[in-house]
């Protein structure tokens, strides 16, 4: 199997996340034991698996949104640009506007679709002044597709917006701090299908610019939309590698079993 | 197949396409043996039978089509189920292609009937048995999913090739020796010639089969005997012949 690295296997040059021998436990309970996997720049990774077998903590380690879980420890790397993310002096805000996230409800703020997109751009004080902020809003809307359809209701609150648009407008949101990656926990699971394809389209022009990881359970979107896939059962990485080579011959009788919808 | 799908009607559509292949697999496998009894016995009447028989095969393939499709847009599948769909699309254009070939040869046997007997239309059993047998082995390692069998199908094909250059000698030299032979002597070139395409498709197949149980393609030539295509035969001594 050319394209299929095993969880132990080292290296691919364009990696962007590696996270290294990963342990996580919640309080006694082991999650996560031993994810080793690289996750490539500008390319969608997707993760799959069976509910329970760990992407969302998985996901979560990567931009320390683990941290906000008291029960929640970690043993093991993870780095970015080849620095760990679990080192001490590592600003964690900072870290989670170079790693953004994106989750499974859209959960606009309540505030107006404008300021849901300048909030970050607000904080991280990356607009010299409003004509700069208009412009990063502006522009955001517009790689997602929103601009056409809120221009004239930018004072209206994020939570008018139909399911697909407050979808787009929390990825509005997230690439409006110029993260480099963005982690999406089952976006499109609350989407219609135009809504998700829509989100899939985006996802596809994103990449040219961000790298991103998805959760999804919905095969034929891991296989549709990604790159790399990686397939997690009973907190181990079993598996990852071309998108193609997983879809098309697993080298592992529990990714084949999952993906075909059999018993395990 | 390892273990069954959560969703029962999934595995039963699976089953019924790879049913579907085998019977289409089978005629073709008897409608060849017909083919080549005709011509061994030089009995028109099956010959004809044999032909009108085709349409049975081109029908199923008609079938697994449908089949095919309609499992890839509403189960999409995914690895090896995919690679069974797909196996399944490629095998019976193979297997149909086999058919046309079994016909045509039925068709010679009509015209072989009619004309004289010549020798070497006594080696042609022998090469359709050794198709048949692949044909057989090649339907089993699909059944079984036996990647090894397949392998060993594979392996097989230069056999078919070494007879099929030897009768080519052979009739050559017959044609030389007697311009009467020429007819007979054609037609039976093209049954060898069938006979040995089928060989063709029967090693294609198992490639086919190959790939669908272990995800990878047999990569390595297969084993090619002498290609008859560049053979010059000797032209036989005129010593004291009939000198015609
Ligand atoms: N906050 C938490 N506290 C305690 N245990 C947790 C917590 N979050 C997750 N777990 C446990 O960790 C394991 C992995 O959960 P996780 O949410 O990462 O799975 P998942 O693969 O994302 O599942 P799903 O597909 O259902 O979202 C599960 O056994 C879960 O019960
Ligand atoms: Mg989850």
């Amino acid at each position: 199997m050319l394209d299929t690295m095993t969880a132990t296997a080292t290296g691919i040059s364009n990696a962007i996340l590696r996270a290294k021998n990963l342990d996580v436990f919640y309080g006694e309970k082991q999650a996560l034991f031993s994810v080793g996997i690289d996750i490539p720049e500008r390319e969608i990774t997707a993760l799959i698996g069976p509910s329970g077998c760990g992407k969302s903590t998985f996901l979560r380690c990567l931009n320390r949104m683990n941290d906000t879980i008291p029960s929640c420890t970690i043993r093991g790397t993870v780095e970015i640009g080849g620095h760990d993310i679990y080192a001490r002096d590592v600003d964690v805000v900072e870290l989670r506007r170079r790693v953004g996230m994106v989750f499974q409800k859209p959960n606009p703020f309540p505030k107006s679709i404008y300021d849901n997109v300048a909030y970050g751009p607000r904080i991280h004080g990356l607009a010299a002044d409003k004509g700069e902020l208009d412009e990063i809003v502006y522009s955001c809307l517009e790689r997602t597709g929103l601009l056409g359809e809120v221009r004239d209701r930018l004072d209206a609150p994020g939570t008018s917006l139909s399911g697909g648009q407050q979808q787009r407008l929390c990825i509005a949101r997230a690439i409006a701090v110029s993260p480099e990656v963005i982690l999406m926990d089952e976006p499109c699971s609350a989407l219609d299908p135009i809504a998700t394809a829509r989100v899939e389209e985006l996802m596809e022009e994103l990449r040219r610019n961000y790298t991103i990881v998805i959760v999804t359970h919905n095969m034929q979107q891991a296989a549709r939309v990604s790159q790399h896939t990686a397939f997690f059962h009973l907190g181990t990485l079993v598996e990852w590698g071309a998108t193609e080579q997983i879809f098309t011959s697993p080298s592992d009788e529990r990714t084949q079993g999952y993906i075909t919808g059999r018993y395990g | 197949m390892t273990s069954e799908h959560i969703v029962k009607s999934y595995d039963a559509e699976l089953n019924h396409l790879n049913e579907t292949i085998l019977k289409m697999g089978g005629l073709a496998e008897s409608q060849l043996a017909e083919a080549i009894k005709a011509i061994a016995t030089r009995d028109p009447e099956l010959a004809m039978e044999t032909v009108r028989g085709d349409p049975r095969i081109d029908a199923l393939e008609a079938d697994i089509d449908h089949q095919a499709v309609r499992l890839l847009a509403l189960r999409q599948p995914m690895a090896r189920d995919l690679r069974n769909i797909l196996a399944a699309l490629k095998i019976s254009s193979a297997i149909e292609r086999i058919g046309d070939y079994a016909a045509n040869v039925a068709k010679r046997a009509v015209t072989l009937s009619e004309s004289p007997p010549v020798r070497p239309a006594g080696t042609i059993p022998r090469m359709g048995r050794l198709v048949q047998r692949m044909i057989k082995d090649v339907l089993d390692a699909y059944t079984e999913g036996d990647a090894e069998k397949a392998k060993a199908v594979w392996a097989r094909d230069h056999e078919v090739d070494d007879i099929y250059n030897s009768l080519f000698r052979e009739l050559l030299t017959y044609m030389m020796e007697d311009p009467r032979n020429i007819g007979p002597c054609t037609h039976l070139l093209f049954v060898a010639k069938n006979i040995e395409r089928i060989g063709d498709h029967t090693t294609n197949m198992a490639e086919i089969i190959y790939f669908m149980v272990t995800g990878n393609t047999l990569l390595e030539s297969r084993p090619k005997g002498e290609d008859a295509s560049f053979a010059h035969p000797e032209p036989p001594q005129k010593d004291g012949g009939d000198g015609r």
